[in-house]
C-alpha cells in the first residue's frame, strides 16, 4: 500500500501538518519496497485561491492508497480526491510522521 | 488544541467587544487571531505592539508594458472586468488578476504582478499575550487567504508556545472569508441582538455552522431591547440544540468602555462584568 | 441619481438610515431602495411592498463537454484560480474557485468548456406607492458576493429610469462587494458610530472613496455614546458631516421590532430633512 502524509517536513522524524491544501510537504510511504520520498507543496500552498484542489491533483498523479493528515481536505479539494478513491484518515496532527503512521497502523486514526 | 470562532452574521451585535473581553480573561493562557481583516478592530482594546510586520500579497494585477505594446485592442477585447481603459490604463481595483489578457496579447507586453495588499502581525498585547492580526489595504480582493493565513499563523504561534486555546475574531456575512473563519474550528460562538436584523442574520450563519457540523453556542447580547425576540431566539437555540451561554442586557457602558480603549471587565466593577466573566467560564467546560 | 450608503464597520446603522430615507423621501417623489448586502439583506424587514417580480440569479461557469475535449490541458494552464484541472482523462472544474474570466472557455482548442448559467441567489422586486425595493439574496453556500451585486445593479438600471432616486444599501467593510454596489453612485453616505471601532473603520472606507475618487459624507450615528475623535477627524480631513442622529433607545428598540424611525422620532426625523436638503443640493452639482 502507499501511504500520503501531509507534513512539514521530509523525513519520519517531520511534524504531520495539519492542513491539506496548504501543507508544506508530502511524504509518500511505499509499504511494497519500504521507500519514503517527499515533495515541497510549498509554492502551491502559498496560492490565493484554490490550494486544495491544487494539492490534491498532485495526490491524483502520485496514486496514494491511503491519506493521512490533521484536520482533514477541505470541500473542494474533497471533490478531487473522491476520483481517487482514496481512505483518508484524520487526527494525525501534532504527531511525527512516525507515530502517525504507528497510531494508523494501530486503527487509532479516525477516517474521514 | 481548542479553537472558539466568534462570528454573527450582522454586525453590531459586540462580536469583537465580546472576544478581546474573552482574550483578556484568557490571559496568556490563549493565543488570539483577528479575523475580521476588513475591518479589523481587537488591537483598539489589547493595545498590541504590532511586532513581527509581514508584508501579505494576494491577487495580481495585470500591467502592460506600453513600449512593448502594439495597441492591437485583443486584451480589451477579452477583459469581462473592464479593466483596460482604450488608452490601455489597468484599472487594479477592476481588475480581477485572472491573466486572459496575457494569454492574448501578441506582442507578450503584459504581465501580472503580485499585490501588497496589507500586512500581518504578530503582536504582544498588553497583557504580554499573543494576537495575530492583519490590515487589509483598502479594496483589496478579501479571499478566505489572508483570513487562512491570520488563522494558520495563529495556530504555529500557540503550537510553538504549548498554548491550548485559540480564540477567533470571525469576519461577518456568510460568504468566503466566514467559511474560512469557521474552517477547523472546534467551537463557535454566535453573537446576536434582538431584533428583526440580528435574527434574521444569525438564522443564516447558523445554516454555514450546521453544513460544517460544528457545535455552537449563542449569546444574546443587549437582550432587553426586546423581550419578545429574545423568546423568538431562545426557541430557535432550544430547536436546533444550540447551547444558550448567556444573555446580557443593553447597557451603554459597553460602547464607553471601548471608546477608553479597555474591554468590558476593565471598565469599572458592574453586573456586566461578572455576567461577561461566567459566560467565559461556561465556553470554557463547553470546549 | 444614485447614492450609496455604506460604512466601514458594521452594525452602524446604514440599513437603518437607508430605509428611512428612502421611505422619507418616497413621500414627496419615485424612489428605489437597492439592497446590496446580499450576503446579509435586512432592508426589506423594514420596508415591505406588493411584489411585483421575482427571479433566480445566475452567474456563468464552465461545463466540461468530455465528448469534444481532447485532453491537451489549456483550461488549467490558463486558469489563473486552480477552478479547472485535468485529472488524468477527466477535466474537473471546481464552480465556487471560477471568477468567469471566461478564458479556459474561449480559448479552449475544442469549445470543450462552453459557459453555462449556474444559480447564484435571488432577486425581488416589491412596490408601496412611490417607493421599489429590489432585493438580491446570496445562496448559502455560495462564496461569492460580487457577481450578484454586479447583476442586481445591472437590473436596477434596466427598470428604471435615470430620474428616480436610487438609494444602495451597501455590504459593510471596505474589499470587493462594497467596491462592487459603490463604484457606480454619484454620491456616498458613509454612516457611522463615535467611538474608536467606529473611526478607525471609517478611515479605512475614506481611503477607499478616495481611491476610487468618489464624492462623500459622513452621518454619524448614536452621536453621544463615544467622544468627539470622530467630528475632530472629519473636521481635520475637511469631511461634510451631513447629519447627526441622536444616541436613544427608543431607536433601538423600535428597530429592533422592525419599524421605522422618522414617524414615531422627531429628532430622527429632522435629522432626515436636513440630509435630504444637502443631498438634493449634491443633486444639482452632480447634473
Amino acid at each position: 500500500m502507499k501511504i500520503a502524509f501531509t507534513t512539514t517536513g521530509k523525513d519520519w522524524a517531520s511534524l504531520i501538518d495539519p492542513r491539506f491544501g496548504r501543507t508544506e510537504f508530502i511524504v509518500l510511504y511505499d509499504e511494497s519496497n519500504e521507500e519514503l520520498t517527499y515533495i515541497d507543496n510549498r509554492e502551491d500552498g502559498e496560492v490565493e485561491h484554490g490550494a486544495g484542489p491544487k494539492t490534491a491533483q498532485k495526490l491524483f498523479d502520485l496514486n496514494p492508497d491511503v491519506l493521512i493528515t490533521g484536520n482533514g481536505p477541505g470541500g473542494n479539494a474533497l471533490r478531487v480526491l473522491e476520483k481517487l478513491n482514496i481512505k483518508i484518515y484524520i487526527g494525525a496532527g501534532e504527531k511525527t510522521v512516525k507515530k502517525a503512521y504507528e497510531a494508523y497502523k494501530a486503527g487509532q486514526l479516525s477516517e474521514s | 488544541m481548542k479553537e472558539i470562532v466568534v462570528i454573527s452574521g450582522k454586525g453590531g451585535t459586540g462580536k469583537t467587544s465580546l472576544t478581546a473581553t474573552y482574550s483578556f480573561l484568557g490571559g496568556k493562557d490563549v493565543v488570539t487571531a483577528d479575523c475580521d481583516v476588513d475591518a479589523s478592530d481587537m488591537h483598539l482594546l489589547l493595545q498590541p505592539d504590532f511586532g513581527n510586520p509581514q508584508d501579505y500579497y494576494s491577487g495580481f494585477v495585470a500591467e502592460i508594458d506600453k513600449d512593448a505594446c502594439i495597441a492591437c485592442g485583443k486584451c480589451i477585447d477579452v477583459c469581462r472586468f473592464n479593466a483596460i481603459s482604450s488608452d490601455y490604463e489597468v484599472s487594479p481595483i477592476n481588475c480581477e488578476g485572472c491573466g486572459y489578457c496575457q494569454h492574448v496579447c501578441p506582442a507578450k507586453a503584459i504581465n501580472l504582478e503580485e499585490q501588497n495588499i496589507g500586512d500581518l502581525y504578530v503582536s504582544n498585547t498588553k497583557l504580554n499575550s499573543k494576537l495575530i492580526h492583519a490590515a487589509l489595504g483598502v479594496g483589496a480582493d478579501n479571499s478566505g487567504k489572508l483570513v487562512t493565513k491570520v488563522k494558520n499563523e495563529a495556530r504555529d504561534v500557540a503550537n510553538r508556545l504549548g498554548i491550548e486555546t485559540l480564540i477567533v475574531d470571525g469576519s461577518p456575512g456568510i460568504g468566503c472569508p466566514v467559511i474560512a473563519s469557521l474552517s477547523g474550528a472546534s467551537y463557535v460562538v454566535l453573537v446576536t441582538e434582538p431584533s428583526v436584523s440580528g435574527f434574521h442574520d444569525l438564522k443564516r450563519v447558523y445554516q454555514l455552522v450546521k453544513d460544517f457540523e460544528l457545535d455552537a453556542g449563542c449569546i444574546i447580547n443587549k437582550y432587553d431591547l426586546n423581550l419578545e425576540i429574545t423568546a423568538q431566539i431562545e426557541d430557535f437555540l432550544s430547536e436546533e440544540n444550540i447551547t444558550h451561554i448567556a444573555s446580557f442586557p443593553y447597557d451603554e457602558r459597553f460602547s464607553k468602555a471601548m471608546t477608553q480603549g479597555k474591554t468590558i471587565v476593565e471598565y469599572d466593577k458592574w453586573d456586566l462584568n461578572e455576567l461577561v466573566k461566567q459566560s467565559w467560564n461556561k465556553i470554557q467546560e463547553l470546549i | 441619481m444614485k447614492i450609496a450608503i455604506a460604512s466601514g464597520k458594521g452594525g452602524t446603522g446604514k440599513t437603518t438610515l437607508s430605509t428611512n430615507l428612502a421611505s422619507f423621501l418616497a413621500e414627496k417623489q419615485d424612489v428605489v431602495l437597492v439592497d446590496l448586502d446580499v450576503e446579509e439583506p435586512n432592508a426589506a424587514l423594514f420596508v415591505k411592498g406588493d411584489e411585483v417580480e421575482q427571479k433566480e440569479m445566475f452567474k456563468k461557469v464552465p461545463k466540461w463537454d468530455s465528448d469534444a475535449c481532447t485532453l491537451c490541458g489549456k483550461c488549467q494552464e490558463v486558469c489563473n484560480f486552480n477552478a479547472v484541472l485535468k485529472l488524468g482523462d477527466e477535466v474537473m472544474v471546481l464552480q465556487e474557485l471560477c471568477h468567469a474570466c471566461y478564458a479556459c472557455s474561449e480559448l479552449c482548442p475544442s469549445s470543450a468548456l462552453p459557459m453555462v448559467p449556474v444559480r447564484m441567489g435571488k432577486l425581488q422586486y416589491s412596490k408601496k406607492d412611490n417607493l421599489s425595493m429590489v432585493e438580491s439574496r446570496l445562496d448559502i453556500g455560495q462564496e461569492q458576493a460580487v457577481p450578484l451585486i454586479s447583476q442586481t445593479i445591472d437590473y436596477v438600471d434596466s427598470k428604471f429610469d435615470k430620474d428616480t432616486i436610487k438609494l444602495f444599501d451597501s455590504p459593510p467593510g471596505t474589499s470587493c462587494p462594497v467596491i462592487e454596489a459603490t463604484k457606480d453612485a454619484d454620491y456616498i453616505v458613509l454612516v457611522t458610530e463615535p467611538t474608536p471601532f467606529g473611526l478607525h473603520d471609517l478611515t479605512i472606507a475614506v481611503k477607499t472613496m478616495r481611491l476610487m475618487g468618489k464624492r462623500f459624507g459622513v452621518v454619524v450615528n448614536r452621536d453621544g455614546i463615544g467622544n468627539s475623535g470622530l467630528i475632530d477627524y472629519c473636521e481635520k480631513e475637511g469631511i461634510d458631516v451631513l447629519a447627526r442622529i441622536p444616541n436613544d433607545r427608543r431607536i433601538a428598540e423600535l428597530y429592533s421590532h422592525g419599524e421605522l424611525l422618522y414617524p414615531h422620532i422627531s429628532e430622527f426625523r429632522e435629522q432626515l430633512e436636513v440630509l435630504a436638503t444637502k443631498l438634493s443640493e449634491v443633486k444639482k452639482d452632480v447634473q
